[in-house]
């Protein structure tokens, strides 16, 4: 279970102190797929990089599995860090190393033994389904593959959750699609806790079970993904559905469905 | 053609090359040293620590301003009291290599610059700790970049041989300047230049050689 108390966080600018996360309460439950969806600026970014100190809280505390995020030195902070995958908008993979090498990296760090490397990084590069592109640098692999690499370092270590700071949003609605499903199977054969954020509807309701909804670094509402659709009560959720249903209408009018012929 | 033109300028090459090889090892030791402790201090890097940042860089931008010339008659009490005298080739290479160190440093940190904040995230992101982070994911990174601006770097080591030449280290700096200028051999003259030239040259081909390989390695299409 991921718990996040009180979790606030400003930025310095020379104009003074901009609020990027104010006061925020979530509670995701362990093998939940968890969305947190806002508009440009609303903060989700900032909410995710907190979850593993990418970006330090000012205050409030977070707890992942019983671990106190918030209060770890630096040398426990990288231990659990271990435990915590994380996947991004552009992949960042290393472009010196291969397939391989980017997803035995985590192995490394962690300092497991040589043979159990080979052996586990095959095993996920086939749950990927990138078994034979392991000799191949980030060069030469298309979007969608690069991202199947960047998932199988995340979960190569068997972290507790995976953490995806908008990975689909590079993609195109096919690839888009084939990581949504994965991310689902995963989330399926591994019980794997993921939270994602997102600005695609699409992205929340294909995988999301759970959902909040961030506003100005706030937020404004959280429960069932149904219920966003079905009842939306805040502003950005109002928003978005409006966005849908605006499309939804335009469909009928050019089908002529609305029309009655 | 005087029959001790050979000769002359063996020795005279004999000599760059030494001073050339040694003082650019320290330099790039140094240099890289420089580079990495600039980009990890830096505000917003791996290890911050402004104010370290601001020093140090400080201390760089004084030396790199001072001609190279003056650079060496100052640095000539640490050269006697490394190697003992301030004079040939040996003597010359604590002052190149403390005197190029500081502008290997910023083109070295430059090109670290390079990697992208992204990568170095996710190595955080894995729970790897500064060090693995530099030497695993930033050098490896930034390699064929770095080995380009070494380059750059041992070219003005070359360059910064013939000023020492000048002020009594030898070489071709020196033979060009005490033979082909004061002696009035203009035959001397000419050939230093010409094997500076060449040093260059293969100098330049030889990083761009390494470092091509090692971008084409990365992005070959199979």
């Amino acid at each position: 279970m991921i718990a996040i108390r009180n979790l606030s966080k400003s930025y310095k600018t020379p104009k003074g102190a901009v609020t990027a996360l104010d006061n925020i309460n979530l509670e995701i439950q362990k093998g939940d797929i968890f969305g947190i969806i806002g508009f440009s600026g609303a903060g989700k970014s900032t909410l995710i990089r907190c979850l593993n100190r990418l970006e330090e809280p000012d205050q409030g505390d977070i707890e992942i599995e019983g671990r106190l995020i918030t209060q770890c030195t630096p040398a426990e902070l990288q231990q659990a860090r271990q435990k915590i995958g994380m996947i991004f908008q552009h992949f960042n993979l290393f472009d010196s190393k291969t397939v391989f090498q980017n997803v035995a990296f985590p192995l490394k760090v962690a300092g497991h033994p040589e043979a159990n490397i080979q052996r586990r990084v095959r095993e996920i590069l086939e749950l990927v389904q990138l078994q034979d592109k392991e000799k191949a640098y980030p060069f030469q692999l298309s979007g969608g593959q690069k991202q199947r690499v960047g998932i199988a370092r995340a979960l190569v270590n068997e972290p507790d959750v995976l953490l995806s700071d908008e990975a689909t949003s590079a993609l195109d609605p096919q690839t888009t699609y084939s990581i949504l499903e994965l991310l689902k199977e995963i989330n399926r054969e591994l019980n794997l806790t993921i939270v994602l954020i997102t600005h695609e509807l699409d992205v929340l309701q294909h995988i999301c079970r759970n959902m909040a909804v961030i506003e100005h670094g706030r937020i404004v509402e959280t429960g069932p993904v149904d219920k966003f659709f079905l009842n939306p009560e805040s502003d950005t959720a109002r928003r978005f559905v409006k966005i849908i249903e605006y499309y939804r209408e335009q469909r009928i009018v050019m089908e002529g469905v609305g029309a009655g012929i | 053609m005087k029959d001790d033109l050979l000769e002359l300028l063996w020795r005279g090459l004999l000599e760059t090359l030494y001073m050339v090889l040694w003082s650019s090892l320290f330099a790039l030791l140094l240099g890289m040293a420089l580079g990495v402790v600039l980009v990890v201090t830096e505000k917003g890097g791996l290890l911050q620590a402004p104010r370290l940042h601001k020093v140090i860089s400080t201390v760089i931008n004084s030396v790199r301003s001072l001609p190279f010339i003056i650079l060496i008659v100052l640095l000539l009490p640490l050269a006697r009291f490394v190697v003992g005298t301030t004079l040939g080739p040996t003597a010359a290479i604590v002052a190149l290599s403390i005197g190029a160190a500081p502008f290997l440093g910023r083109i070295i940190e430059n090109s670290l610059k390079e990697v992208s904040v992204g990568k170095i995230e996710a190595a955080r992101a894995m729970g790897a700790n500064a060090s693995t982070i530099i030497f695993r994911v930033m050098i490896p990174e930034a390699l064929p970049a770095l080995i380009r601006s070494m380059t750059i770097g041992i070219i003005g080591i070359v360059e910064f041989t013939a000023i020492a030449g000048a002020i009594g280290a030898g070489g071709l700096g020196s033979l060009a300047i005490r033979f082909g200028y004061q002696r009035f051999r203009e035959d001397v003259l000419l050939s230093t230049v010409i094997l500076i030239i060449v040093l260059v040259q293969v100098i330049q081909w030889t990083g761009d050689t390494v470092a091509g390989r090692i971008e084409r390695k990365r992005t070959r299409f199979e």
